[in-house]
This record gives structure tokens, sequence and C-alpha cells, in this order.
């Protein structure tokens, strides 16, 4: 499917792509609405965990320290430095993805003479969409290294409305970066196969506009879960 | 409308077409076949939600009656509900959308005739994995709304509401990619000059519902995952005893809830849109105000969602908002209907059944939306909520108005889609009987209702006024059981009996009327190029249209150098005669959307206990779907 062109069935043997009323490749369009879509899942997911804010009953809380009945001590739970090198973590990886990008757009244009490495490492698809999901991939050993630390502590989903709140939020967010990381592997895959070129520069544009929407997403999680207390 | 195409048609019926067999139905992509499975399975599964009507009706014909137990009832009304929203219209319409929208806006296909089959294997699996448990009693019983905590472990312990909630999780899911894929398919497949505010009204109608769609299921998704957490997982979402707030779930179902009136009732005016103007030889009164009151109602749609909740104590500030939105919303909704008559104004009618539908849909949708306008009054609200004058109400809209709209369609459409005529005296009795059956079942409810009569009681006592009332109501629905009888007779019978019908056997404006009936696979011979609203009156009835400013160019206009003028397709080809790459039958969509199904119900499983094979089910599903899907996304389309 990824960037077959067909003939549209004129008799002069001319192949081009199927003609559409914007101009624009269907798919394009269905990512902007299923974007859509997401951005309302996520506030969905947001304006629930705001309206728990603050209404747990027993800790861990997230910003405040609990105390319970047998006099147990548990600390603020979140751990904001280690999440702020995640959420850098995340964010290059979207810089990754324009270089991504970028080098599939260009790869094809022959290089100046004496192009230093920059240059050339500027033309590899490959190495940008390794760097894109490795840094995905980190961002979420540091959500599982968070995820058994907070067990550990003693908050899991069943714990109060924080934990479930929190979890299920954090988790949704995970999961979708589990998925572009798995979609980002597979261009991968193709590109090592037959090689991306420009002509494949809309499946990997998609992504991309998947991928920049899941770090958008985890930009406001993180300062209205994590920085805003 | 003279008479043309005939013999097509009868070599279609003598079975040229190569592909009939049960495997072509499987593998097929084809949007008019996807389409005619959405209208079968739908009115397959509107004859159930009618049956299970038709026991609760009979339970209460009578005062204190024992015909079903209190449990039971709570299963019927559920079922009752949950089927007629999620099984019945909303694909009903979804048959209409498959089958129309390419047709109107002059395309071949939708934008992802595999994601477009996806979506209905989505829908009959997950329509299968709701209605199955009522054989075994032990179907859905909190209601079509589910409010938790009710429908928490606490309160509903059994697997009942599992069954609700995962295949209310798979139905989102086949919704959602329809979605997404009639979005594309409105923005980016119109024929050449088909600007926006050239499509045909039943194609505006349902993009905005399309939208409707994208953005009020997610929230229902996350009501459903919450609750599906808390049931399974143990979380506290809608648990009160660890802080939770008990209209969480409320405002978040009807965040969906509202928007999804108007998903169900604006496909139904889209059509009898379609079906007014026909029947009046007059273009649409007011084109472009009836587009952007549906737009409107789209929009306001989003924000009157806790006038469902006026009795819960939101607050004079929030009850004051909502009110005013939902008295707002009334003002579109009343300028279509003014439209409509003014379409009819002086118009030739003729009355045949599409056109009676039409009609009965301006009326009872009208005494619908009067009693609804009476409930966006918050004090006049605590008076009716929960009685059966919401029942009234609801019913009045949705079975006067949308379930009108549909049959129009049917009736308008039916020789489109299969090449014949429904019968005409068939379907007057169907309409009459109707018409008298389901006022005398609603309208009796106003006064039940207003008398103090509470909904989804399953029996009541003598002497509170209601006897009368009850008694006309299930007789009205007996009524309802002889004209859907005649319908289905009709239905079924017509496809083989009916009198041949053409190109065009009504005369009208739009581009599927310029096709053969049924219209060949890849639909255009030559794709056609627009340059009106009603480009066949203005080949065939130049009068109709004259002095109609619609023709102006406009700057959406993309102009393709293949396109050929508007004009009437007579001749019958296959796709490989003409050139024309059609898309591969495949069987992946159904392979991903079984696997996708097995996922969920490997969670029913967690229920007792049997944590390993739930795990084992659900993974196993999940990675067939998986695999599926790379399966499916690596193979070509055509």
């Amino acid at each position: 499917m990824s960037a077959h062109t067909t003939a549209a069935g004129h008799d002069d043997g001319h192949v081009h792509h199927h003609y559409t009323t914007t101009g624009l490749d269907n798919r394009k369009i269905a990512i902007w609405a299923f974007i859509g879509s997401e951005c309302m899942l996520f506030a969905s997911l947001i304006a629930t965990y705001l309206i728990y804010k603050g209404r747990s009953i027993v800790g861990p809380f997230p910003h405040t320290e609990y105390v319970n009945e047998a006099g147990q001590i548990f600390k603020p739970i979140l751990d904001i430095p280690v999440t702020s090198a995640s959420t850098f973590v995340l964010l290059m990886s979207s810089l990754f993805m324009v270089l991504a990008l970028q080098a599939v757009q260009i790869k094809h244009l022959p290089l100046p003479d004496g192009a230093g490495w920059w240059t050339r490492a500027q033309r590899s698809s490959q190495l940008w969409l390794f760097m894109t999901a490795s840094f995905g991939a980190i961002f979420l050993m540091f959500q599982a290294y968070e995820f058994t630390a907070f067990v550990h502590e003693g908050l899991t989903v069943k714990t109060n409305l924080f934990g479930s709140t929190f979890f299920t939020l954090t988790g949704f967010h995970g999961a979708h970066v589990t998925a572009g990381v798995l979609w980002l592997t597979s261009l991968l895959w193709i590109d090592r196969t037959r090689g991306l070129g420009p002509q494949d520069e809309l499946i990997v544009d998609i992504a991309a506009l998947y991928w920049h929407f899941v770090d958008v997403i985890w930009i406001v999680i993180f300062t209205l879960v994590y920085l805003i207390q | 409308m003279a008479s043309i195409a005939a013999p097509t048609t009868a070599a279609y019926a003598s079975g040229e077409n190569e592909n009939t067999g049960i495997w072509s139905w499987i593998t097929t992509v084809d949007h008019k076949r996807i389409g005619t499975l959405y209208l079968w399975t739908a009115l397959f599964f509107f004859l159930v939600g009618g049956f299970e009507a038709v026991l609760i009706r009979t339970q209460l014909m009578r005062p204190n009656m024992g015909f079903v137990s209190a449990e039971t009832y709570n299963q019927l009304f559920t079922m009752h509900g949950t089927t007629m929203v999620f099984l019945a219209i909303m694909p009903l319409s979804a048959a209409f959308f498959n089958y129309l929208i390419p047709l109107q806006i002059g395309a071949r296909d939708v934008a992802f005739p595999r994601l477009n089959a996806f979506s209905y294997w989505v829908y009959l699996l997950g329509g299968i994995f709701i209605t199955l448990p009522i054989l075994f009693k032990l179907a859905p019983n909190g209601g079509w709304f589910g409010y938790a905590p009710l429908t928490t472990n606490r309160f509903s312990p059994g697997p009942n509401i599992d069954f609700w909630v995962l295949g209310l999780q798979i139905l989102g899911i086949s919704s959602l990619a329809a979605a997404f894929n009639f979005i594309t398919t409105i923005i980016n497949m119109r024929a050449p000059g088909m600007s926006l505010m050239r499509m045909p009204m039943f194609t505006w109608m349902s993009f905005v519902v399309q939208f409707l769609v994208v953005l009020a299921f997610p929230p229902i998704t996350i009501a459903l995952f919450f609750l599906l957490m808390d049931r399974f997982f143990g979380t506290t979402f809608y648990a009160i005893a660890a802080g939770a707030d008990p209209l969480l779930w409320q405002h978040l179902f009807w965040v969906f809830g509202h928007p999804e009136v108007y998903i169900l009732i604006l496909p139904a005016f889209g059509l009898v849109s379609e079906v007014l103007p026909t029947f009046s030889k007059k273009p649409l009164f007011g084109y472009n105000v009836m587009v952007y009151s549906g737009i409107m109602i789209g929009f306001l749609g989003f924000g009157v969602w806790a006038h469902h909740m006026f009795a819960v104590g939101m607050g004079a500030v929030a009850d004051s908002i909502f009110s005013l939105m939902t008295m707002l919303i009334g003002i579109p909704t009343g300028v279509k209907i003014f439209n409509w008559i003014a379409t009819m104004w002086s118009g030739e009618i003729r009355f045949t059944v599409p056109m009676k539908f039409a009609i009965a849909l301006i009326a009872l949708f009208t005494i619908g939306g009067i009693s609804g306008v009476m409930h966006s009054s918050p004090p006049a609200d605590l008076q009716q909520t929960d009685t059966y004058f919401v029942v009234a109400h609801f019913h009045y809209v949705l079975f006067g108005g949308s379930i009108r709209g549909i049959f129009a369609g049917i009736s308008f459409y039916y020789p489109k889609m299969t090449g014949r005529h429904l019968d005409e005296s068939l379907g007057n009795w169907h309409f009459w009987l109707n018409f008298i059956g389901m006022n005398l079942t609603f309208f009796p409810m106003h006064f039940s209702g207003l008398l103090g009569m509470s909904r989804r009681i399953y029996t009541y006592d003598a002497g509170q006024g209601w006897d009368l009332f009850n008694m006309m109501a299930t007789w009205g629905t007996y009524l309802l059981v002889v004209a859907t009888a005649i319908f289905v007779w009709n239905f079924v019978r017509s496809r083989t009996r009916g009198a041949i019908a053409g190109n065009d056997p009504w005369g009208g404006a739009t581009l599927e009327w310029s096709i053969p009936s049924p219209p060949p696979e890849y639909n255009f011979a030559q794709i056609p190029e627009v340059t009106s609203r009603y480009p066949l009156w203005d080949l065939k009835a130049p009068e109709k249209t004259a002095g109609i400013d619609h023709s102006h160019a406009d700057a959406m206009t993309i102009t393709d150098a293949h396109a050929v003028p508007v004009h009437e397709e007579t001749e019958r080809h296959t796709a490989k005669e003409l050139g024309i790459p059609m898309p591969y039958p495949t069987v992946k969509p159904l392979v991903v959307a079984f696997s996708m199904v097995v996922m969920f119900c490997g969670l029913l499983f967690l229920r007792n206990g049997m944590f390993a094979v739930a795990m084992t089910i659900t993974i196993g599903g999940g990675a067939a779907m998986v695999a599926g899907l790379y399966s499916w996304l690596t193979a070509p389309l055509e």
C-alpha cells in the first residue's frame, strides 16, 4: 500500500497518483482526523486527573507527605528530576524525527564536494529513525522504572484516586509511545530492506505527525501532573 | 425519469456479475456491498430490539403483570436501548453512509475500502458479543446509560455489565474507524467541481455526523475504560468510598451521549432533505442555511450534555447555562423544519411512500422537539425527569424522527440498491400502520408520565390513572409489530418481484441517479465533472433549476483533465473492460476484527479469577491482531 502508485484507468498509459480533491493523500487527512480524536481521548483522561486532584483520601500523594494511621511516612511520590530527564529524552526523539523526515526528503540529492560528517549524517534516514525509536524506548524504560518504584513505595492503581488516575493517564500515554516505537521500528525495517526515498516521504511524514502529537501530549501531562503542584 | 436501462438490470439479475458467492461477501471491500451488509445486519438488530420492546410493553400492559421477572425486565430495557442506539439506528445510518456518500460525491469507493470492511466486521462481531448473553439471561442490566457507580462491581457483581462495557468498547472502535474513513472520503474524494457547497444534503449531514463521532466517542471510550479498570483491576475511579465523584460517569457519558442524539438524527435529516425536494420537484429551500444549521446543531450539541443531569443538583449557574444552550439548539433545528416546509410549499408534490415517511418525520420530530424544549427548563424538567414523559419525548425524536427518516431512505433508495421498486401498496400499509401504531404507543406516555409514572419500573399498581394509557401503548406496539412484518415481507419479496427501476426512478437531482441501478462495482465509468448542486436537473429538467443561484464557480473547485460533464450512464461493463483498477477482495479486515474481539473476550475470564486464561486469550488475540494488521498494511490495495 505504501507509496503504491497505480494507473487510474486512463488509456493514455500515463501513471499517476489517484485524483484527490485537495491534492493531498487520503492518509494525510485521515491521520489529522485521528489526531483530532486522540485529543479528545487525552482531554477526557487529563480532565479526570484534574477533577480528582487532591481528592485522594489516603496516600501516597504526588506532591505532599502522607502519614498513615500506623505512623508510616510516605514522601511525596513524584520524582521530578528523573521525569525531567525522561521528558528531555522524549523531546530529543522529536528532534530526531524531524531529522529522519529531512533525511528521507534529501537523501537522493548529490553530496557536495568535501561534505563533512554532518552533511553525510543528515542524509541517513536509518540513523535518525534508529535514534528516534531508541529514545522512545529509553523513555519507556524510564516509565517502567518509575512505575516499579511507585509500586515499591506503596502506590498501585488500587491505592487511591491519584494512583488510579496517574497510572491510567501515563499508562495510556506509554501505550501510545509503545505503538509509536513499533511503528518507527517498522519504518526502520523497511528502510533497511528496500531503502526509503523521497517517494516515501508521506509514510514517514504520517509517522512523524503521530510521534510529535504523542510528544506534545507528554508536555501537557508533564506540566499538569508533575510541575504544577 | 424516462424509461432507461431496464435491460442492464435484467442482465445483472441473471447472474452476469461473477462474484456473488458467500466468500465474495466475506472478502468484499466494495462500499455498496458493505452498505448492504450494514443494512441487513442493522435491520436484524432492529427486529431484535423491537422484540425486546414487545416483551417490555406486554409486561406493562396491565398493572401487576407477571409476564417477565424484574431482573429480566432490567435486562430487556437495557438491551432495548443499547440495541436500538448502537446496533440499529447508528448502523442503519452507516448503511446509507456507505452506500450513498461515494455515489453522491462522484467517487468510485470510500477512501479506505479495507478499513471500511473492518468497521463492518467489528460492528457485526461486537453486536453479537453484546446480544448473545440475553439468551443465557446474563444480558447487561444497568440501562443503556450504564450509570456508575451502579455498574461497578459492588452494585453489579455479575458478568452482565462486563458484556456491556466490552461490547460498547468494541462498537466504538467500529464507529471511529468508519468516521475517519468518511471524513477523508468527503474531504478528498469528491468529483471535480463538487465543491463543499454543491454537496447533496445527505452527504453534508453525514459529514457533520462523522465529526461528532470523532469528537464524542473518545469521552465514552475513556469512561468505559475507567469502568473496565474498576471492574477488572480494582481501580477507584467510581468508588465513592475512595473519594470518587459520583457524577464523573454522568458527565463523561453525556458529553458523548448528547452528541450521540445528533449522530442518530442528522443522517435522517439528510435523507429527508433528499426525498422532499425530489417529490416536490423543487430545489431544497435555503440550502446554505440548511448546511449552516446542521453544523450549528453539531457545535451546540457538545454544549448541552448536562441537561440530562438537571436532577442531580449541579447548582443554579450550571443549570441556567445548560438550559440556555438547550433552548438555543432549538433554533437551528427549527430552521430545518421550516425549510423543509418551505421546500414543499407550492411544489408539485407526489405522495409516494418515501415522501409520506419524510413528511411524517417533520410532524413527529416537531412534537418530540417541542417536548424537548419543555425539558430545557430545569423546573419543568424536575417534574418530568425519569418519567414516561421523557420516554415519550425521545421516542418521538428517535422513532418518530430517525427511524422515519431511515424508512424514507430505504423506500427511496431501495430501487437504487436493488434495481427494483418496493411494492407501493404494501409500503402504504406499512406507513399508515406504523404511523398510527407509533402515535398510539407513545402519545399516551406523555400523560402517564405527567401523572407520575416512573421509567424503568417493571410493574405498577392499579388506580393511579395509568392503566388506560399503558393498555393503549401496548396495543400500539402490537400494531407496530404488524406494520414491521409488512415491511419485512415487502423488503424481502421486492428483491425478486418488484417492478424494475431504471437509473432514475424518482426524477432525482444528484449524481447517484445518473448511473445504473444497482450501480456497477466501479460506480462511474467516467468520473463526472459537476457544475451545480442539481446536476441531473440541469441536464434533464433545466426548468427546475432555472434562475437559482447555485452554479457559480468558486475557488474550491479543482478540475481534473479526465473528468467529463455529468451525463447518464446506461451501459454496464465490467471494471476490467473499462480498465478501472478495483481493490482486491481480502479477508484480512475480518481476521483483524475477529482477533481484536477475541482480545476483548479474554478479559471476561478475569471475573472468575482465571488470570492465566484471560491473559493467554487477550495476548494471543492482540498478537494475532498485530500480525493481521502487518499483513494487511503490507499487501497492495489494488
